[in-house]
């Protein structure tokens, strides 16, 4: 039961032609009723609080990467290469995601350089992945079609819990990089990148596989991992909060159900948090509208909250509805988070075989993914 | 053989905006620059099925509100990834105050 589930999302298999057939695929996905003016309000772009952020992100890895170079050897290195890692591991998957999107800046190549900076720190293809992150937001949970579903079910544990330290990413990354700087993308891939975007990808792998090629041969050269713990290093030991964050996302939650509120979660978060996670704590808000710069996320939580489910208090709440939830679901593929919407909440559609949570195989569902 | 259709008056679409107008089941988008030239496109992203008159207009540029793809809404030249294929623009004028398209 479950190898044949997890064969299920794989984007070159049967179940990604039978979504798009049962019209679950780039299909009306709910969103709340905001004002027109106000919309304009909260997409309208400004440079500035990207800009600080920014600053103080490459600051911080500057100063602390100067002070770990400067105790290197001592134990005191440790905790500065600890902020250092969760910065350049962590705090750049956020960065990826808002440059990604188009919208943490006003100007437009500010974005690109941050999105191209935060690629490369991720060990992401940034062509691939922004069209990967693309079908993400047109068919988020879709069963065979979204390419970055974190908590299948049943949930691959041994991998989710290896890449708190990059044990699986990293080294798929550098399978990846080859495959792409031999000329070829994956199966995957092929699904959901067009032709003309392809010699980006074959490039930039190229490029990226170089920078760490002498990032190796300078700690061989100099007899010290260095090199290694300033680049590329950090995706290792740094990166297991990209992780806590992610997994509170969507994992447990329902697939297939064509409603954000069903299948995201919003969670409060300190300061702290929100710095490194460019306020991606607002998930069910960035989902229904991916227009929105990050740093209008929390005045666009206090227009909709009224219309979704209740927002998770803490990163604690999350995750004691998530762990139990996956734990279950490595048993009971059928079982998901059931999110129940505040009174008053507008409807969207009444859940039915395809669109109940459940993601049964859709051979047996219905045609109409919105018919009650 | 082409018609010149009156979409909306030019009061309808605030400066740097874009209206939605629906013509024979077909969607356009009616935008208005910064500097009050009127210009018209169809009304969905080449991308995927999504209504621009939802998106933001940025000077001269539209961006789609569902994936962020951005279109020139002056010539509907496709600025970038995700958008490859550029969008139809339709001619307008003014005539006394309504904004008119001219469609096929």
């Amino acid at each position: 039961m479950g190898r044949e589930r997890l064969e299920r999302y794989d984007l070159a298999g049967p179940e990604n032609r039978a979504a798009v057939e049962a019209g679950l695929a780039g299909a009306t996905w709910f969103r709340s009723a905001v004002p027109r003016k106000r919309m304009k309000e909260l997409m309208r772009r400004t440079d500035g609080p990207a800009i600080r952020d920014t600053a103080i992100w490459i600051g911080l890895m500057v100063v602390c990467a100067g002070a770990g170079i400067a105790l290197w050897g001592t134990w005191w290195a440790v905790p500065f290469f600890l902020v250092y890692g969760v910065l350049y591991g962590s705090a750049s998957d956020s960065r990826w995601h808002e440059a990604g999107h188009g919208t943490a800046f006003k100007t437009r190549w500010l974005d690109e350089a941050v999105y191209q900076l935060a690629s490369f720190m991720m060990m992401r293809d940034p062509t691939t992945w922004r069209w990967s992150h693309t079908r993400h937001h047109t068919d988020t949970l879709i069963v065979g079609r979204d390419p970055e579903i974190q908590a299948m079910r049943p949930a691959r544990l041994a991998k989710l819990l290896a890449n708190f330290v990059g044990l699986v990413d990293v080294p798929l990354a550098f399978r990846t990089m080859a495959i792409h700087a031999a000329g070829r993308l994956t199966a995957e891939e092929a699904d959901y990148v067009p032709e003309s975007e392809r010699p980006k990808v074959y490039r930039t792998a190229r490029i990226s596989l170089a920078v760490y090629a002498v990032t190796i041969a300078a700690a061989i050269g100099f007899g010290t991992w260095l090199p290694v713990v300033l680049i590329g290093g950090p995706r290792i030991y740094g990166t297991f909060m990209h992780i806590v964050y992610g997994l509170t996302q969507h994992a447990g939650m329902g697939e297939n159900v064509l409603d954000h509120r069903l299948n995201t979660r919003t969670v409060r978060m300190c300061r702290v948090n929100r710095f490194l996670y460019w306020n991606m704590n607002f998930h069910v808000e960035h989902h229904m509208f991916p227009m929105v710069p990050y740093h209008r996320l929390p005045e666009l939580h206090e227009e909709i909250k009224h219309d979704c489910a209740p927002v998770y208090p803490s990163l604690w709440a999350a995750y004691k509805e998530i762990v139990p939830a996956v734990l279950r679901q490595m048993k009971d593929q059928d079982h998901h988070v059931k999110r129940e919407l505040l009174p008053g909440a507008t409807p969207f559609h009444i859940p039915n075989e395809l669109t109940d949570g459940r993601a049964r195989p859709l051979a047996a569902a219905a045609s109409d993914p919105t018919a009650a | 053989m082409t018609q010149w259709i009156a979409a909306c008056e030019t009061d309808d679409v605030d400066p740097e905006d874009v209206i939605p107008f629906e013509h024979a089941g077909n969607a356009y988008a009616v935008y208005r620059s910064p500097d009050d030239a009127f210009f018209a496109t169809d009304g969905y992203c080449t991308h995927e099925r999504e209504l621009l008159c939802d998106g933001l207009v940025l000077g001269g540029t539209i961006e789609c509100p569902k994936h962020n793809g951005r279109f020139d809404y002056t010539s509907g030249k496709a600025l970038g990834a995700p958008v490859l294929v550029d969008v139809r623009t339709y001619a307008t004028k003014v005539e006394d105050g309504t904004v008119y398209i001219e469609v096929p």
